[in-house]
């Protein structure tokens, strides 16, 4: 198990698009190694996934595939990732997905032998564990299926495996919901960190059997649930700022088990787990409104090294079908990031993607190099992940404090009531893990979650 | 009207224990149960309402709000039970489609509603079309349904279909919600509303079930 004391990137300045110590190099394409690839994702559009459905299922990708590599290829795009994230069904029957993936590396090899584009291809089976409630996490079919599931899409021509993995969130929704900074403390920190060893002993194990990457996990089931209801005003932004945080120590557990990057586009947490971990990160940002909104579109890109779209639907637009029209959008931002970087002008176009976003939310504040350096700094200077996490909200907090006093980040009064109101909770944080476990399970119901799931007992 | 007002403002404020001794002094000096009720809480939930439309306050202060009132009813219950059942806005079956997980949007509308006074009947993630049928024959008047995935889409379709093979589409009105989902998409299926956030939807139901 790999430890992290200390910071890869320790000085802000190093933080930066297209560069990071310890880049990854597969298929012809140096992720880190000094330019900002695309990375395209693309789903079906409305339809049932059934057997009978399949071959249509098949033509969908066929077609959304060969519309994005033939655009790439006109775009004259250095290299390219491609994601496959599994839908529930494709993932509940792994030999589905291991055909959707089998089509994909055939269509990349294609575009490489006949065009010369450069490829790696992402396959992200769905987390399908809490089809069943409260969810089973260590046993079960969802559970069995989710593991062949990557076992056969690795063995099908996938390139790097990643996953957006739930255990906690059944407790993290209601933790979002109520302003409980405690809950959601036990949701990442415990929980969350718990089964994220669990199941990426499993997927690094997989991974090192096929020979493909096991790249990383994202916390877009808690940190971009927060996200999503703070752009709907159901929680305040300073709240969804802080889960953001808490989400750290949880996604690092998948590089201390053994994941190599680059971590998931939603992984908002990226820049965090580069500046701790050296590995390279996928992000996504403006051009990922196509799936849904966000405070950071700009702030996002300064410290990618793959550039996403996060998802989008076949649907047709003006400008074509809406998967190329991605690709498009992706192959200029690109292009300009590398264009900055080859001129020796990283960090200035860096600085302004930064300027752009980071005062006018606190979800983009935190992205900020220099809070990103600095709240990495204090989470590794922690031993566990409950460590981690308490020590996270309370530097983060600290963080927009400092921030909103030094009138850098403007807060409205309820944004300020809550930053006042999270700052107490946290400052109630104790500092011994068993502590904090026996407070908590005095409060949780077991009617949502199975903590023998996660080695705990009520 | 002190005392109401007092009470008002501890439900509004999310203090639970003096908004139930705030019902209890307001019973002891005579005022009627449903006036407590209606000025009372309902009026305290109405300006809860306000301020998060206003974005004076947030989802966990409605809850909190929604505790403190819950605490007081719990006070008036079994004097309004006398004079019959306790009033709702409307009855409302809610899920998110075969196939979905996906329901923290859901769980935020059922909230909502509770909120404004609706009686929720939460079927939970994954629902299956004969239980969305089983809650319209035990007296749903609104079934409400999201999805997040395109794939599980046309499971919308489905339930509508099977309320409307049950000869039950005229006694229930249908809302839908969900990330994909758009107003033409539900004329599409045969829906009657659709609402594009959880605020919307309590307003959305309000105005299907007033038609």
């Amino acid at each position: 198990m790999e430890t992290y004391g200390s910071l890869a990137i320790g000085n802000p300045d190093g933080l930066v698009f297209g560069r990071c110590p310890r880049p990854l190099a597969l298929r012809g394409l140096d992720i880190g190694g000094g330019q900002v690839y695309p990375e395209i994702n693309f789903t079906l559009p409305p339809m049932a996934v059934t057997e009978q459905a399949m071959p249509e299922v098949l033509e969908e990708y066929r077609q959304m595939a060969d519309g994005v590599l033939a655009r790439a290829v006109a775009l004259q795009v250095p290299g390219i990732s491609v994601e496959l994230e599994l839908l529930p069904e494709l993932t509940r029957v792994p030999s589905w997905g291991a055909q959707v993936t089998a089509l994909l590396r055939e269509r990349l090899d294609h575009y490489r032998d006949r065009a010369g584009l450069r490829s790696v291809l992402r396959v992200t089976p769905n987390d399908n564990r809490d089809f069943v409630r409260p969810p089973l996490m260590r046993r079960g079919a969802e559970l069995d299926h989710m593991v062949e599931s990557f076992a056969m899409c690795a063995r099908a021509g996938a390139d790097m495996l990643s996953i957006e993995s739930t255990g906690g969130k059944e407790l993290n929704d209601d933790a979002l919901l109520n302003g409980d900074l405690h809950l959601a403390v036990f949701s990442l920190g415990v929980l969350a960190a718990r089964d994220m060893a669990f199941l990426w002993d499993t997927i690094v194990g997989i991974a090192r059997d096929n020979a493909v990457v096991p790249a990383g996990d994202s916390a877009c089931g808690f940190a971009n649930t927060a996200m999503t209801l703070a752009n709907g005003g159901f929680v305040p932004h300073v709240w969804a700022a802080v889960v953001r945080v808490l989400s750290i120590p949880r996604s690092l557990v998948a590089y201390e088990r053994g994941a190599l990057g680059p971590s998931k586009d939603c992984a908002y947490e990226g820049p965090f787990l580069k500046a701790i971990t050296g590995y390279p990160i996928a992000m996504e940002g403006a051009e990922a409104a196509c799936a849904h909104e966000s405070p950071v579109g700009n702030i996002s890109r300064a410290a990618a090294d793959l550039w996403s779209n996060e998802s989008v639907q076949n649907v047709k637009l003006l400008g074509g079908m809406a998967p190329k029209v991605s690709m498009e959008q992706l192959a200029y931002a690109t292009r300009l990031m590398n264009v900055a970087a080859s001129r020796g002008r990283a960090l200035e176009l860096r600085d302004w993607l930064v300027a752009s976003d980071a005062a006018l939310d606190p979800q983009a504040y935190v992205l900020r190099p220099e809070v990103v350096v600095e709240i990495a700094g204090e989470i590794v200077a922690e031993a566990s992940p409950y460590q981690r996490t308490r020590r996270a909200a309370l530097v983060a907090l600290h963080a927009l404090r400092s921030a909103s006093s030094d009138g850098v980040l403007t807060l409205s009064p309820p944004e300020q009531r809550w930053l006042a109101r999270l700052s107490t909770q946290a400052d109630e944080l104790p500092e011994d893990e068993g502590d904090f476990i026996d407070r908590a399970l005095a409060h949780v119901g077991t009617d949502k979650v199975r903590l023998g799931q996660y080695g705990l007992t009520a | 009207m002190a005392t109401l007002d007092d009470l008002r403002r501890a439900v509004v404020d999310g203090a639970s224990k003096v908004a139930a001794d705030k019902a209890s002094q307001a019973l002891a000096e005579g005022t009627a149960p449903e006036v407590i009720l209606h000025d009372g809480l309902i009026a305290a939930m109405n300006e809860v309402g306000q301020l998060f439309e206003e974005g004076e306050i947030y989802v966990p202060e409605m809850l909190v709000a929604a505790r403190a009132m819950n605490s007081a009813l719990a006070i008036l219950k079994p004097l309004l039970a006398q004079g019959g059942a306790l009033p709702t806005a409307g009855t409302v079956a809610i899920g998110t489609v075969q196939g979905d997980l996906h329901d923290i949007g859901k769980n935020l509308v059922a909230l909502m509603l509770e909120g404004a006074g609706f009686a929720v009947v939460d079927l939970g993630t994954d629902v299956a079309p004969e239980r969305f049928i089983d809650a319209v024959r035990a007296g749903a008047e609104v079934v409400a349904m999201s999805a997040l995935l395109t794939t599980t889409m046309p499971n919308m379709k489905a339930v509508v279909e099977a309320i409307k093979a049950e000869g039950l589409r005229d006694q229930v009105r249908i809302i839908i919600g969900g990330a994909p989902i758009t107003s033409r998409y539900a004329e599409q299926i045969g829906a009657d509303g659709y609402a594009p956030d959880a605020a919307k939807a309590v307003r959305a139901v309000k105005e299907l079930l007033a038609a």
